[in-house]
């Protein structure tokens, strides 16, 4: 019998390595189509809007609101932690909302949550830079379903803010210097 | 005295309920093995809470791999003929010569990687040269002439009619201008819906979709 439990083990050890048991999923990614029309662009409320940037060594950055002349709102973070962001940011929305009727009205008409009206005003706005890799921006996609943002947008990084990545990433130790 | 019986057992132990588990794991495994189809290109994507399924049919799949190429396959195994429609339209929209042979050459889930005036003789190839050939990508850099645009547009046309879903894939480490190159290929096509292919991960735990989940 020896022989033939040696050959079953030799078996299962093969389909062990060989079996792919998770299968690949998708995720949906919508783009909004360009429009030249300033009238048929989305409008972004200023109190509820998060841009976060992504840059090089999958560095993260992000303000809240308008970005200010001096810079003075522009914060550097990375995935750890960017998630209490959202949630933080998302939380002050949602307690500054004032009972919208008609949206609650649509939403139940649509047979959706009405209490998504509560972040209604909320949105993320994730511009990744031509540094930031494509994980970082499927993470960060990711982070907007695992957070239930229900608004985002994948633009470009105005001049600006590519200017301040620069300096901030320049500025910023580099790496951890290594152990002696 | 009394006499102390030790009984003297056999260390032979009995193998059978053993070698039994053992099968029934050596089963389960040959049953649940879905093998990897071999890839031309090693790609690792990254990992998503997302739940859907990959669709096998009626797609196209584009990948960009970990030096920013772009490649594009056909996913309709059960309508070879969509295949060679796409090809041949593409061509044909630059000009390009492509016979039938050529256009059934290819099979449903290759990846094409090469400009349009080397595709002829990609696709003339047999399938072990062009496994060793080393492809140098669609290109799409460059916004004037990105040559996705009219594989989409000829896929476009192929599939009239029918669902079509458009799957990106792309390498952990590739960079987000060749994913921004490949969106603007579809966008141009007027395309806004895309699936982006990632592997399962659980959601983490404490977030608002774990909640939502283990409800």
């Amino acid at each position: 019998m020896t022989p033939m439990v040696d050959l079953g083990f030799l078996l299962i050890t093969f389909f062990i390595f060989t079996a792919t048991m998770s299968s690949p999923t998708t995720m949906d990614l919508n783009m909004p189509k360009d429009n030249k029309n300033e009238e048929d662009q989305t409008k972004v409320k200023q109190s509820g809007a998060l841009t976060i940037m992504v840059g090089k060594d999958n560095n993260l950055f992000y303000y809240e609101g308008e970005l200010a002349p001096d810079g003075s709102n522009f914060q550097s973070t990375n995935f750890k932690e960017i998630r209490s962001a959202i949630i933080k940011k998302k939380k002050q929305v949602e307690a500054s909302y004032v009972t919208d009727a008609a949206c609650e009205a649509k939403a139940r008409q649509e047979g959706k949550n009405p209490a998504d009206c509560r972040q209604k005003d909320f949105f993320v706005l994730i511009k990744p830079t031509e540094e930031a890799n494509y994980k970082n921006v499927i993470d960060l996609l990711d982070e907007m379903t695992i957070n239930k943002v229900a608004r985002y947008a994948l633009i470009d990084p105005f001049d600006t803010e590519k200017d301040l990545i620069t300096a901030s990433q320049g500025s910023a130790p580099a790496a951890a210097p290594p152990a002696q | 005295m009394p006499k102390v019986n030790i009984v003297k057992k056999s260390t032979d132990t009995d193998m059978t309920p053993f070698v039994d588990v053992a099968f029934l794991i050596l089963s389960f495994f040959i049953m649940a093995t879905k093998f990897k189809p071999a890839e031309a290109v090693p790609i690792t994507t990254p990992n998503s809470v997302s739940s859907q399924k990959l669709p096998e049919n009626d797609a196209v799949l584009i990948s960009i791999d970990k030096d920013d190429k772009v490649y594009f396959s056909i996913m309709a195994k059960n309508d070879p003929q969509i295949a060679v429609d796409i090809i041949k339209g593409a061509a044909q929209a630059r000009n390009i010569p492509v016979s039938d042979a050529q256009a059934k050459n290819y099979f449903p889930g290759d990846m094409i990687g090469v400009p349009f005036n080397k595709l002829g003789a990609f696709l003339a190839m047999s399938n072990d040269d062009k496994k060793k050939y080393v492809q140098e990508g669609i290109p799409v850099k460059d916004s004037a002439n990105n040559e996705l645009y009219y594989w989409i547009a000829a896929t476009r046309t192929a599939f009239a009619g029918k669902p079509l879903k458009y799957l990106i894939k792309g390498d952990n480490v590739s960079k987000f201008p060749a994913f921004q190159a490949v969106i603007e290929a579809l966008k141009k096509n007027d395309e806004q819906k895309y699936n982006l292919v990632t592997m399962p991960e659980g959601a983490p735990e404490g977030s608002e979709l774990w909640r939502e989940r283990n409800q």
